[in-house]
């Protein structure tokens, strides 16, 4: 049986930056809980230590913590790898955390002259065959963890002519075979629906939201794209923007409340900003509560 | 599609893109795919970036920006451990023709990357300092903590890295380094040439008194010795008589 029973407190999150320590351990603010990236906390030889690990357990102790992770590589052709598999499972052991998260994504190449981890989230195509292989890739993850995983929607630049499934009717067949849940990014929403030419409302109206644990919303940069519309960069470099306020609170009335991160990845800015990102999510948050 | 053939075309800027990637009017999403490249690419030079500042300043942001890109194609992380990437940019530095007029840029690539791997090193406990005024001790296999870090190098390399990060003018000759971790902050010791050789003997299981024997004749033992204690370097002192 997987372990159902752990999850995230209702209210916000933020992505936690080693700069921000002092400003979360010691003030007042809006965030109830931390999301942390697995590989920042694992060692190749042995556990991880040092700072980034004492400041973790420091953190642990007081705030429900998320552990998100980037580099299993759940849509990748070959087998998980065993060693990150193993690492994962000795730091989940460790912090306990209140949810686990992936990718519905591929970062690791394991064959031929280019083999390593890109450090991406890259795409793959929806099809039957892609299909059985990321359920058995979260099969193995949840009976190796003993506990159910969130699993998150990519943000898109392109498109597989080969794919068969929309991406939301993938991730309901994926939840129906597996029993994971779902991590609704609503930045990569908009970024993907735009990029795709698909409509983000309807991407919301049609999700399971029974299956979401966990929201994500951060900032996108604009490039162009072949024919010089706009293509969406999902960056984590910025303040979430309006339209996508705008699609959260859609998805908050459509799914109920649910717990919220705000990500920012790149050009981390001083905690005040990070914090009044997390109190207008709170805001929104609050308002579907009651 | 297969996930090898785009790795493959990610990593040749010029390469076409691999077939099957549209964009919504079907046509092949070249702008799109470039998103992946960039994306690849300007992630992994960021991490080497972040853990190699004095090379960087050493050889200027242009000359960084070339280098950390031919070594990223080439050199991709093994794991998805990206603090500790980089582990064979020296060796990469060593056989990278454009810098060979900076002989001694490996050697502080090389004292950067311990010095990281130290700061991420698991935590142990050291054996407390008074324990080794039993002179007995001396006489017996010590275990050393895995943030303790040594690296023998033909230039002054604490002082050339010191000299790219903070500007102070470097001097001196070759030096045998001790990166050791007091709390959470690494710190990098210079000694002379052949010191580390006293290492490599703890390490291989000798006996405190009998390594010593190994030192350089100007190495100062008693500094030595207080920079592993004091360093947290010694977790582990084995019961029983060790002669060899
Ligand atoms: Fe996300």
């Amino acid at each position: 049986m997987l372990d159902q029973t752990k999850q995230l407190p209702m209210g916000v999150g933020v992505g936690y930056k080693s700069k921000h320590f002092s400003n979360i351990s010691e003030g007042e603010h809006p965030v109830k809980w931390l999301e942390i990236h697995a590989e920042n906390y694992m060692g190749e030889k042995g556990a991880a230590g040092g700072r980034p690990m004492a400041q973790l357990r420091a953190l642990s102790d007081r705030f429900p913590i998320s552990v998100h992770g980037v580099g299993l590589s759940i849509g990748g052709e070959g087998r998980l790898d065993p060693d990150h598999l193993a690492r994962l499972k000795h730091l989940i052991d460790e912090i306990s955390p209140a949810s686990f998260s992936e990718h519905l994504a591929w970062s690791t190449h394991d064959t031929g002259p280019h083999s390593g981890y890109f450090n991406d989230l890259l795409p793959l195509p929806y099809t039957a065959k892609t299909l059985a292989r990321v359920c058995d890739h979260i099969d193995e993850v949840q009976s190796t963890l003993g506990r159910q995983m969130l699993l998150e929607n990519p943000a898109s630049y392109l498109a597989f002519a080969e794919s068969t499934y929309g991406e939301v009717e993938f991730l309901r067949a994926v939840v129906k075979r597996t029993g994971c849940g779902l991590l609704l990014d609503v930045n990569n929403v908009f970024v993907s629906a735009n990029n795709l030419r698909i409509d983000a409302y309807d991407y919301i109206d049609a999700f399971p939201h029974e299956a979401v644990g966990e929201i994500h919303l951060g900032g996108h940069d604009e490039d162009q794209d072949e024919d010089g519309a706009p293509l969406l960069i999902d960056s984590h470099g910025r303040e979430v923007a309006d339209p996508v306020w705008h699609l959260y609170t859609y998805a908050l009335a459509t799914a109920g409340p649910k717990p919220t991160l705000i990500e920012w990845d790149t050009d981390v800015p001083e905690w005040e900003v990070l914090a009044s990102e997390a109190a207008r999510a709170a805001l929104r948050l609050e308002q579907v509560l009651v | 599609m297969r996930q090898q053939d785009f790795i493959q075309a990610a990593l040749a800027p010029e390469a076409p893109v691999p077939t099957g990637l549209i964009t919504p009017s079907g046509a092949p999403a070249t702008r799109r795919f470039d998103v992946y490249r960039n994306n690849i690419i300007v992630g992994l030079k960021e991490a080497i970036a972040a853990s190699y500042p004095a090379v960087k300043s050493l050889v200027g942001d242009a000359f960084f920006e070339a280098m950390t890109g031919d070594y990223v194609r080439a050199h991709p992380p093994k794991t998805p451990i990206l603090p500790l990437y980089g582990a064979d940019f020296a060796e990469f530095i060593d056989g990278f023709a454009p810098a060979s007029r900076l002989p001694y840029l490996a050697d502080v690539a090389r004292l950067e990357y311990a010095l990281r791997q130290s700061y991420h090193a698991e935590d142990t406990c050291p054996v407390p300092a008074a324990e080794f005024s039993d002179p007995l001790l001396f006489t017996r296999q010590v275990v050393l903590a895995p943030t303790l870090i040594w690296l023998a190098s033909a230039y002054p390399v604490t002082k050339l890295r010191r000299f790219a990060l903070d500007g102070d003018r470097p001097s001196g000759g070759a030096e045998d380094v001790l990166i050791t971790r007091p709390g959470y902050d690494p710190i990098a010791t210079a000694f002379p040439p052949g010191t580390i050789a006293v290492l490599d003997a703890l390490r291989d299981g000798m006996a405190l008194a009998n390594a010593a024997e190994l030192a350089p004749s100007d190495l100062d033992l008693s500094q030595f010795l207080g920079t592993l204690l004091k360093g947290g370097a010694i977790i582990d002192i084995l019961e029983g008589d060790h002669d060899d």
